[in-house]
């Protein structure tokens, strides 16, 4: 199980917790996620430009 | 200098002129008990003091007082955005906008309210609730639920509700292309582009939460629908006006709500004209940037607008707070704040004479690169595009 983070805002997808106001369950799997997906805090980021959570750290 | 120094000597200058951004609809207020009570010296223009600040008195005092290019420190940010001062003068906003919305009502329905009183309660109603589309665009942009619910509570009586829908998900996500309906585009006039924007953007907000409440297994028309939510807000409003003043009150509401409407278009008109993101070579449009919003540093229409123009920012940027969002030198610069740019707006051929040429230059003479008007795009390649 992965965290990955949005790079503008720093929303972070946690596979562990899912997120289920959008829709995903807790186990959803990041690459189940749609590519067109986007960043449900911000939307200037879309799926594909997301990074892996440990690799930033924001403010 | 330290960092910490920096942070110590830096304040905002425009600590205490925020506190206009709240003050509108309270003076609104104010010349409404002027028109109420000193009738027989105001007489039925007495409603019309709203527009008249708006349209004419602003754009005057921003050309008086000028513009204000400077940010705050990077340094100095985190603890602006933090400072709660700010968060309550945006939520100020709201009771007063209640006050004002109910006392209009109730003089728009006495027996002698002329027309033309009438018409201008139904501007100046319209004026401080469709600006309350901005204080609640402020708050919707937050993480924080007290704030997110505050931005649906300001949203109601404008019956815009599905804004907070369409916008932080559905306009952020597609600014500066044809495909959002709220980006206008070059040779578009503002009437052509007030029904497209209306329809597609509450089209666009039905689709969104169709799409999440379908990944949920649930129908669109589920009470988890944010729309309906949101516009069950603006039913209890209404209602709750209509039982103490009677139905008499219905059109005032509808009309002002629609005024109040048509000002958060029109200024998607002025903030987006004609500008788009490139694709990437993946056929994906590249991150929104200033470059890609329009800005304005007016200082008299930024203190009345929670810093709304610094608009170039907020799209690259959504989840800053207004006292913190800067200026950037390569964003493109409207001429005039907002309260200027509105009855050009209005005017297509004068509009067209102000911004499409500052739009050719943004683009260095390349017109090819602008969002056209799809119907007026062979006439403007022919008048713009390069010999």
């Amino acid at each position: 199980m992965a965290r990955y983070a949005c790079p503008e805002c720093g929303f972070v997808y946690d596979e562990i917790r899912g997120f289920p106001r959008e829709g995903f369950r807790p186990g959803t799997l990041w690459a189940d996620i749609s590519e067109d997906w986007a960043c449900p805090d911000c939307a200037v980021r879309d799926k594909p430009d997301f990074v892996p959570a440990e690799k930033v750290r924001m403010t | 200098m330290t960092e910490t120094t920096m942070n110590a000597s830096w304040t905002d200058g425009k600590r205490y002129w925020w506190l206009l951004s709240p003050a509108l609809p309270l003076l609104v207020v104010l010349g409404l008990l002027n028109f109420q009570f000193n009738h027989a010296i105001v007489g039925d223009w007495g409603t019309w003091g709203t527009p008249f600040l708006v349209y004419l008195v602003l754009p005057l005092f921003d050309f008086l007082v000028g513009t204000d290019r400077s940010n705050p420190p990077e340094s100095a940010i985190a603890a602006l955005e933090r400072d709660k001062y700010y968060r309550w003068i945006v939520y100020a906003y709201v009771p007063i906008q209640y006050g004002a919305t109910a006392y209009g009502a109730w003089l728009a329905v006495q027996p002698d309210t002329s027309w033309l009183a009438f018409a201008g309660l139904v501007l100046s109603i319209g004026m401080i609730n469709g600006v309350g589309i901005n204080t609640a665009h402020e708050l919707g942009h937050k993480r924080e639920n007290f704030e997110r619910w505050l931005a649906r509570i300001t949203l109601a009586p404008v019956a815009y509700g599905h804004f907070f829908v369409e916008h932080n998900r559905g306009h952020h996500r597609n600014v500066a292309t044809p495909e959002d309906p709220a980006s206008s585009r070059m040779g578009e006039s503002f009437w052509a582009f007030l029904p497209r924007t209306m329809i597609g953007s509450l089209r666009s907000a039905w689709s969104l939460e169709r799409e999440r409440l379908a990944r949920r297994g649930k129908s669109a028309w589920h009470w988890d629908n944010e729309n309906l939510q949101a516009w069950a807000m603006t039913v209890v409003v209404f209602g709750a006006l209509t039982l103490w003043l009677g139905w008499a009150v219905l059109p005032f509401l509808l009309l002002q709500a629609f005024y109040g409407a048509s000002l958060l278009e029109v200024v998607n008109y002025i903030e987006h004209y004609g500008l788009l993101r490139q694709k990437d070579a993946s056929g994906r449009y590249v991150r929104c940037e200033p470059q890609h919003s329009w800005n304005n540093n007016h200082i008299i229409s930024n203190v009345f607008l929670y810093q709304l123009q610094r608009h170039s920012d907020h799209h690259a940027n959504p989840m800053r707070r207004f006292q913190a969002l800067r200026h950037f030198r390569d964003s493109p610069q409207l001429p005039a704040g907002y309260a200027g740019m509105l009855l050009p707006a209005y005017v297509p051929f004068v509009w067209y004479r102000i911004m499409n040429h500052r739009v050719l230059a943004h683009y260095n003479g390349d017109i090819t690169k602008a969002n056209l008007q799809p119907n007026r795009r062979g006439a403007l390649l022919r008048r713009y595009g390069r010999a």
